[in-house]
């Protein structure tokens, strides 16, 4: 990842303009030898405060680009720093692999868990062999057949959410994308084996909560969980998907909306500057996050825990009784 | 005497239509076919010259799939509130109260059919599209625990746009507070009997409308997860013919049967009753 080059989203300029005059600052300092660090240390507090002060007031719509951030760490990144002994499991055993969903067996904190998640590539190439994290029938499927592959190992089962939907194409319809994602979804509410999902980036309508029915959510704080995407809420209700901004405030898709809204249990801090500043701090942030979701769900018998979930699922949405 | 009928081509001379009055004609929206307007009425709207199904209201298929007079509604008191305070969404609940009828995008109740108790809930596109916010997840929810403690049958006909979006993310989680019902029929051995009609799209068909014990379709109906135009943009190239209809899903293995509408209540009562282990109606009961 590091070798990528650094993109930055409009409204992170100012940052930009800062971390170049330090780094002109640092090299000038190295080809002269000359001592710069108190030069350099209240570049740096400026810095951290910028940063804290743009992320703290982030719109619902730059908390979407951050959220779709092409340098913002994905599944299998988190995969790599916040689990051990991964070992990708392939296949539907019915149709093909879907490379939009990774999953497999794996360790957190040693303890064998089959983790799961929607896959976005990092360049052109390797998004569209991962359909830029669109899953077809088969990727959900797949998904299953791995969580019933836990079920009958008594493994949790962590899923990864980011993607901007199901894919809606010819081949995806004809094998029936809306079967795949209510199957999982009824199976997810039967499963015998406690299910901790976490939102860490996009949330995209029932392409994500495929993946998403489980006894604790979890969501990063940039991230966004949403029924339709602002562009195509913007389209739809006023014809225009320029309205991206309204429709991304009328939706109520951030972290602390969802929290707020009792969709998700828990919102995962972020380090300064979102999760794509510093992956590594993302990473270690979630692993600790879903370490306490896994712990909190420990010793509860497969029969009470499905009981709770349904429970959970059945306390939302808002409505009144005149 | 229906098929002595069938023998006349179904057109009508000059004479007789200069005896009746315009209003009592009607027209395929689909063929241009002209007939009485009682034919289109007795045929539950269907074309008898095409088949087209045209929609019709959920009163309608609540007449159409209970016993005469057996039918009482339930869940009638839950209204919408604006959890997200949407931008316009207070209006339109209120107009479509109005037009379509408070019983939201959902007829929820119970009767019988062939004698045979079951809870049926009809989704009216009319309202707002038959989209599925909070009372529709909740009404579906309500209707499968009464079928769970009950064990009676669920019938649940669809129609539907997909989830309502001015309800935001709670309108996506009535997916999964459904499934959770669904599942626990299955788990009970509750027969549930999805019927799809014109159109169930989005978020109702990935949830109830395809976890059905048995899945069935009306003739034409659109069924699928993106709807036609959504697809239609992605891929940048008309559909093919015929594509995302019931018998495009039949053929393709997504549902069990396509059911013309007249032919509907025979066949939920015919698999009620085998799913339950009862006798066929009229044998002795
Ligand atoms: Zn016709």
């Amino acid at each position: 990842m590091a070798a990528a080059p650094i993109v930055h989203l409009d409204f992170e300029k100012p940052l930009e303009e800062l971390q170049r005059q330090i780094d002109r600052l640092r090299q000038l300092a190295s080809e002269r030898q000359l001592d710069v660090e108190r030069e350099i240390a209240p570049l740096e507090r400026k810095l951290a405060e910028l940063k804290r002060e743009i992320y703290a007031n982030l719109t619902p719509m730059q908390r979407v680009l951050v959220a779709r951030h092409p340098r913002r760490p994905y599944t299998l990144d988190y995969i790599d720093r916040a689990f051990s002994d991964f070992v990708e499991l392939k296949g539907d055993r019915l149709y093909r692999d879907d490379p939009a969903i990774v999953g497999g067996w794996a360790r957190l904190d040693g303890r064998p868990v089959m983790v799961i998640g929607h896959q976005k590539g990092r360049d052109t190439k390797e998004n569209l062999r991962r359909n830029f994290g669109m899953p077809h029938p088969e990727g959900y499927r797949k998904a299953l057949r791995l969580m019933h592959l836990a079920e009958r190992f008594r493994a949790p089962v962590i899923t990864l959410i980011d993607t901007p939907g199901a894919y809606p194409g010819l081949g995806a319809e004809e094998r029936g994308q809306a079967e795949a994602i209510a199957r999982n979804l009824e199976h997810m509410a039967a499963l015998r084996t406690p299910i901790v999902a976490a939102v860490i980036g996009e949330g995209g309508s029932g392409g994500a909560l495929a993946l998403g029915l489980a006894d604790r959510v979890l969501m990063m704080e940039n991230a966004i969980y949403s029924v339709i995407s602002p562009e195509g809420c913007a389209a739809i209700l006023w014809k225009d998907a320029g309205q991206k901004e309204r429709a991304a405030e009328a939706l109520k898709l951030t972290a602390r909306d969802l929290y707020s809204l009792g969709v998700v249990d828990e919102i995962v801090r972020e380090p300064l500057g979102g999760a794509h500043s510093d992956p590594e701090g993302a990473a270690r942030a979630l692993g600790e996050a879903l370490k306490g979701a896994l712990k909190s769900l420990e010793g509860i018998a497969p029969e009470e825990l499905i009981k709770l979930r349904a429970e959970k699922y059945l306390r939302m949405g808002r409505y009144i009784e005149s | 005497m229906a098929w002595f009928r069938k023998e006349r081509r179904p057109r009508t001379s000059a004479r007789e239509r200069l005896e009746i009055p315009p209003d009592a004609w009607d027209k395929c929206d689909d063929c241009g076919h002209v007939d009485l307007r009682e034919k289109f009425e007795r045929n539950f709207q269907v074309c008898p010259q095409c088949g087209y199904h045209r929609r019709i209201a959920a009163r309608r298929y609540v007449e159409l799939l209970t016993d005469p007079g057996s039918f009482v509604e339930l869940f009638g008191n839950l209204r919408s509130t604006d959890p997200l305070g949407f931008e316009g969404y207070r209006e339109r609940i209120e107009t479509a109260y109005r037009q379509v009828g408070t019983h939201e995008a959902m007829l929820a109740g119970y009767g019988t059919l062939t004698g045979v108790e079951l809870n049926l809930g009809v989704m009216d596109f009319a309202f707002m599209g038959g989209s599925m916010g909070s009372v529709v997840g909740e009404k579906v929810a309500r209707l499968a625990r009464r079928s769970l403690e009950r064990r009676v049958p669920l019938v649940i006909v669809s129609a539907s746009g997909g989830a309502r979006m001015q309800e935001g993310v709670l309108s996506l989680m009535q997916m999964a507070k459904t499934s959770v019902m669904m599942a626990q029929l299955k788990e009970n051995g509750v027969p549930f009997i999805s019927i799809l009609t014109n159109p169930t799209t989005g978020g109702v068909s990935a949830s109830y409308a395809l976890q059905g014990d048995v899945i069935l379709a009306e003739p034409g109906a659109v069924i699928g997860f993106a709807g036609p135009r959504v697809i239609k943009q992605t891929i940048g190239q008309d559909l093919p013919e015929g594509f995302q209809t019931a018998e495009f899903l039949l053929e393709h293995g997504m549902v069990d049967a396509v059911v013309p509408r007249p032919q509907l209540a025979y066949t939920t009562a015919a698999l009620i009753r085998l799913m339950l282990g009862l006798p066929p109606a009229g044998a002795g009961d």
